[in-house]
């Protein structure tokens, strides 16, 4: 489904991404770890297609297309989803409004039907429950005066909402209390297809004893240095990462 | 079902939709102004000598003043004397229904997409639809005239309410107020005219469509709305203007009296030429307009989308003379382009315990000149009075210019004056949150102002704000990218 190969990115001259390695396929959930500053969020910004960043060097193939060439609508639209680790506001745009604009276009894209307020309305319900979101954050302007949490569960409706093949999942866990974090978790679960794919980036082990991961891998400097499967994520919450620094550091020098 | 469903079902339209001409033979006067084009368009109409006299009085008045151009607004100076101030479609007889109106005249509704057989089965709004300056068709009539409401075209208030039109015209923009409100006292064509009796509700918006249609056709309408002792109006002005290269004035003027407890609305979206990506063509739109709250309680509320004309001077005022009268602007100005829009508010506080709001959202895009310019006056007597004021203004790029130019005048001291201002661009990181979920950029764009705005166009009744949206949408498109 992805296959990243040797991906270098840079903003604003800085080189932040290193030749990144990365192939995931239908049904699979892989985990991304590592420090902060690491590179974990520019990665999945740039598959996601943000401009800012401008791609040196390497390839990253979505579904058989060249993802690097396409925009960051038409990604979205052929299944790609990025849950923001900081997510903006948008003032006076309810959710809704919003979801609904998105929705059809996306619809659209797939070649299926662009719904009507009635049908929408009842998709909507659908999801909500899914992920145990109130209706009333949904009609409030988006993100505006949101709590952390409300923000993340917000990202995961959307998430449900637009269907995606290949979700991108950034500290959506951060800031959940345990309660949310299960309610979250357990709404990923139920989303998983076998021809859709997860990449769960956190800090915690926590998240992955509800989202299990096929994979896990560490990145640092700009590089996946690591990678292993959940028992590697256990070992990282009992050591931390200097472990893998001095490993890493020690092969570049 | 909610209201941002049904607007978003409405959110789709593109290009600028109203651009043709409709080939309706003019019954016109020669271009050019002087006393003999005034007793033509007055003997055209067949007016009485009072109404004569007025006009050449304001001829007078208005040929001893000067352009104003304090305006943060450049526009070619204009040849007063190549303009025609008077064009009516032709018409044999006057129309009781539909069935009698020319078809064509019905045509251009229908493309405009406010056909009065539309509006008039589904919404049960009244229309008294002006093109090129006479009306053409009135509905409604005799529901209102059973309630004592007096909805009609200018031309023919004069005509069946003549008393009334003398009481009330000029009584809140004097004839020597202004250049152009002195031009239009002189040579206005024709407008609307509403009266609402004491105590009565008006149970429907009341609203009227302005066209502008024959080429080099100054429009000069003249609105006048009196809202007797406890009644209640809203009332719609809507308009948009073919594509023509000839820049085109439009002067209008409104003048609202409001007297104890009673309140009027007065909605607008104007959507006049904006002229062509490169600054060519487009609308004049120089408007006076102004109400009073002469009698105590009294509430006066104007609230605007302006996204059309190449020049906008236009500044609805409240004069809050009754104590606890109240005055509220909430405007939106899109400007895009070349167009030029300098657009605001006067609160002026006579009565005690006034209060007046402003809301202005500007959005400015391309090379365009967005101003604010508003000016709260407390007077002396105006005890306890209070004005809140915000103005925001949202840049797009980075060759387009914000202005506000707010002024303020205070000669009691128990008076409460706030004001906000606040200076935005649209996110980088909102728009891509929005692409990132399979939004174009365009409509990202357009749905962000639109929230932006939310505050303003939540103001407007249900199908203008649907329009406000569509136009919104319509104004900024290729602003970005
Ligand atoms: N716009 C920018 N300009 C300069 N540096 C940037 C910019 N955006 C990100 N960086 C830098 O790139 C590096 C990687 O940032 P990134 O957000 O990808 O880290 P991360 O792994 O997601 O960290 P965290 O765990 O804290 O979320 C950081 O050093 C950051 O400061
Ligand atoms: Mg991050």
């Amino acid at each position: 489904m992805l296959k990243i190969n040797n991906l270098h990115a840079s903003i604003e001259d800085k080189q932040i991404l290193n030749g990144i390695n990365l192939k995931v396929k239908p049904g699979e959930v892989h985990a991304i770890m590592g420090p902060n500053g690491s590179g974990k969020s520019t990665l999945a910004s740039v598959l996601a297609g943000r401009e800012d960043y401008e791609v040196t060097e390497g390839q990253a193939d979505f579904q058989g297309e060249d993802l690097l060439e396409m925009s960051p609508e038409d990604r979205a639209r052929a299944g790609v989803f990025l849950a923001f680790q900081y997510p903006v506001e948008i003032p006076g745009v309810s959710t809704i409004n919003f979801m609904k604009t998105a929705l059809n276009q996306v619809r659209e894209f797939r070649g299926q039907e662009t719904l009507d307020a009635v049908s929408f309305l009842t998709f909507m319900k659908e999801k909500m429950k899914l992920v145990e979101i109130d209706q009333s954050l949904l009609s409030r302007s988006l993100n505006e005066g949101f709590s952390g949490g409300e923000k993340k569960r917000n990202e995961i409706f959307q998430m449900a909402m637009l269907e995606p093949k290949l979700s991108i999942l950034d500290e959506t866990d951060s800031g959940l209390d345990i309660d949310a974090l299960k309610i979250v978790a357990n709404g990923v679960n139920k989303l998983k297809k076998k021809d859709n794919a997860t990449i769960v980036v956190t800090h915690y082990q926590r998240l992955l004893d509800y989202i299990v991961p096929d994979y896990v891998h560490v990145l640092y400097n700009g590089r996946i240095v690591k990678s292993g499967t959940k028992e590697l994520a256990q070992e990282l919450e009992a050591k931390g990462y200097d472990w893998i620094k001095e490993e890493a550091d020690a092969t570049t020098a | 079902m909610s209201k941002d469903d049904q607007i978003l079902e409405e959110f789709t339209s593109k290009e600028y939709e109203h651009g043709w001409t409709v080939d309706i033979d003019s019954d016109q006067a020669p271009k050019g102004l002087n006393e003999d084009i005034i007793r033509f368009i007055s003997a055209k109409k067949e007016e009485p000598q009072w109404l004569l006299d007025w006009r050449l009085d304001a001829f007078r008045v208005w040929s001893k003043m000067q352009e104003p151009h304090w305006a943060n607004v450049t526009f070619p100076s204009i040849n007063y004397q190549d303009i025609i101030y008077y064009s009516a479609p032709k018409q044999k007889v006057q129309s009781k229904s539909l069935d009698e109106v020319d078809p064509e005249l019905l045509e251009t509704f229908k493309k405009l997409g406010i056909s009065l057989e539309e509006q008039k089965r589904l919404t049960g709004v009244a229309v008294d639809a002006v093109i090129d300056s006479v009306s053409v068709a009135t509905t409604f009539k005799d529901k209102l005239g059973e309630l004592g409401i007096i909805f009609c075209s200018f031309s023919e208030a004069v005509k069946e309410h003549p008393e009334l039109v003398k009481k009330y015209l000029g009584s809140v923009v004097p004839v020597s107020d202004n250049y152009y409100a002195a031009l239009n006292s002189a040579v206005f064509s024709d407008g609307s005219f509403c009266y609402i009796p004491k105590g009565v509700r008006c149970p429907m918006e009341l609203s009227t469509y302005f066209r502008i249609n024959a080429a080099n056709t100054g429009q000069f309408e003249r609105t006048l709305i009196v809202a007797e002792d406890n009644s209640y109006v809203s009332y719609l002005e809507g308009c948009t203007a073919p594509m023509r290269d000839e820049n085109q004035l439009h002067a209008a003027v409104v003048e609202i009296y409001v007297k104890a407890d009673a309140e009027v609305k007065y909605s607008t979206v104007q959507n006049w030429y904006p002229g062509d990506k490169n600054g060519k063509g487009g609308i004049y739109n120089l408007v006076t307009k102004r109400g009073i709250c002469a009698g105590n309680n009294a509430k006066l509320s104007w609230t605007q989308v302006e996204t059309g004309s190449a020049v906008t001077w236009k500044y609805p005022s409240c004069i809050l003379k009754g104590d606890n009268s109240s005055g509220e602007f909430y405007s939106v100005a899109v400007t895009n382009n070349y167009q030029q829009a300098d657009t605001g508010t006067k609160m002026i506080h006579i009565g005690r315990n006034t209060k007046s709001r402003i809301v202005s959202k500007g959005v400015s895009a391309g090379y365009s000149q967005n101003s604010y310019r508003g000016q709260v006056y407390v007077m002396k007597r105006a005890t306890g009075a209070r004005n809140f004021s915000q103005c925001d203004s949202l840049l797009m790029g980075n060759k387009c210019g914000a202005h506000t130019f707010p002024y303020i005048d205070i000669e009691n001291k128990s008076s409460m004056v706030e004001h906000e201002a606040t200076t935005s661009k649209i996110g980088e990181d909102q728009i891509f949150y929005c692409t990132q979920r399979g939004i174009d950029e365009e409509s990202a764009v357009a749905l962000i102002v639109n929230g932006y705005c939310k505050e303003v166009l939540n103001q407007l009744p249900m199908e203008f704000a649907v329009e406000a949206q569509k136009l919104l949408a319509l104004t900024l498109e290729g602003s970005v990218g």
